[in-house]
């Protein structure tokens, strides 16, 4: 057998070292993939600040946790205002090299945190916040959130949710902040190219993560990453960054900007046991909701 | 620059450390177990990248190793693998 030769690994190495194995996620969960990326750009030179969502159970109970960074557990609705307070703590002391993250979710950012997260974004915090989005209470058990996309199943929407998702990078990109970045777990490269850029600049920076959730979504675990990547390539989810007034489409997406390109969005829905009671009029209700945000994202990128 | 009151001694305060397996040998909830043929393995890093635990480590000399006291088990590895390198198997429990 010919000799392997070594070659430049994908992502730092030591990224196996910050998220320790053992945690209490539901298998196949997309999480602990994303905590990973955020740990090889940050390593231990973070604190993370956590309201009630599913990673405050992931990272474990009292005697250990399941992470080597600082973490604060804090209330709901407060992510965004605690972790203000602790950057602001940290100038006063003059520590320059530690960041602070708020690292939450749908229900903690688009629904219950929302007014900390304006307040945070419009006082242009010194902070990252990372949203990662399961489009669900996961946590509670599958409750309708905001962020539910149009026609999922939830416990609190057993036929179908009518209404369309809430979008938070618009939204805090109509705050003007410095930076807000959509990613997908999908896609860790890049993920961490945007944590990268985030990372190398100040100011409150968002980056909203499309997380699927096997038990919540209705999908065998095995699919997390596929559907993932099937929520970029039919369109459904355009990562795309904004900074310095402008937008990018970033890499993954970029080829879907031309709609004959997209796979259909059956394709999506038909592997998600959620959609099962979708209609076909809905379908097409979502397809005209795809290619609004297209029009709106092609317009934005010129 | 304000004075800072330093805390009292680390390990007399109530904070949690990081630990290894926080919520138990969670390869006890696996019931299908992921096999690697290291021959097939291109040593790619995909299933490192996306494992969810933590539990595969690839080395470019022996390939990727599972840790299967922590692997739950979810099939991941097997679905991102692109060499086909990765097969489910039923835990038979020994």
């Amino acid at each position: 057998m010919s000799k392997i030769e070594t070659r430049k690994l994908p992502l730092p190495h030591d990224a196996r070292d910050k998220l320790l194995p053992g945690d209490a996620a539901c298998p196949g969960c997309p999480i602990p993939i994303a905590l990973k990326v955020v740990s090889a750009v940050f390593g231990e030179k973070a604190i993370l600040v956590i309201p009630a969502c599913c990673t405050s159970v992931i990272l474990g109970t009292y005697p250990g946790q399941a992470i080597k960074t600082s973490v604060i557990h804090v209330p709901f609705a407060s992510a965004a205002a605690v972790a203000s307070g602790v950057s602001q703590a940290l100038r006063t002391r003059g520590i320059k090299d530690v960041h602070v993250i708020a690292w939450a979710g749908d229900g903690g950012t688009a629904d219950i945190g929302v007014a900390s997260v304006s307040g945070a974004a419009e006082r242009n915090e010194d902070i990252i916040y990372i949203m990662y989005d399961n489009e669900a209470y996961m946590n509670t058990g599958i409750q309708r959130s905001s962020s539910t996309p149009r026609g999922a199943w939830t416990t609190t929407t057993p036929t179908g949710k009518i209404e369309n998702k809430k979008d938070m990078a618009r939204i805090l990109i109509a705050h003007g902040v410095p930076y807000v970045a959509t990613a997908s777990v999908g896609y860790p490269h890049d993920l961490y190219g945007k944590l990268q850029r985030a990372r190398s600049m100040s100011g409150f920076r968002f980056i909203h993560i499309h997380a699927p959730c096997p038990p919540g979504w209705r999908f065998d675990p095995q699919y997390t990453v596929r559907v993932a990547k099937l929520a970029v390539e039919t369109g459904l989810w355009v990562l795309y960054e904004y900074y310095d007034g402008k937008l990018t489409v970033s890499g993954p997406s970029r080829p879907y900007m031309d709609p004959a390109k997209r796979k259909p969005i059956e394709e999506y829905l038909k592997i998600q046991g959620r959609f099962r009671v979708i209609t076909d009029e809905l379908i097409n209700e979502i397809k005209k909701y795809v290619n609004e945000n297209w029009y709106w994202i092609t317009k934005m990128s010129r | 620059m304000v004075k800072v009151v330093k805390p009292p001694r680390n390990d007399k305060l109530p904070l949690t450390r990081p630990v290894i397996g926080v919520a138990g040998k969670t390869g006890l909830w696996r019931n299908m177990k992921p096999l690697v043929n290291n021959v097939k393995c291109t040593r790619c890093y995909q299933c490192e990248i996306y494992c969810p635990v933590n539990a595969i480590n690839v080395e470019p000399e022996t390939g990727a190793m599972i840790n299967y006291d922590y692997c739950k088990g979810c099939g991941l590895c097997m679905d991102v693998c692109p060499s086909g390198a990765i097969t489910m198997i039923p835990e038979t429990g020994e």
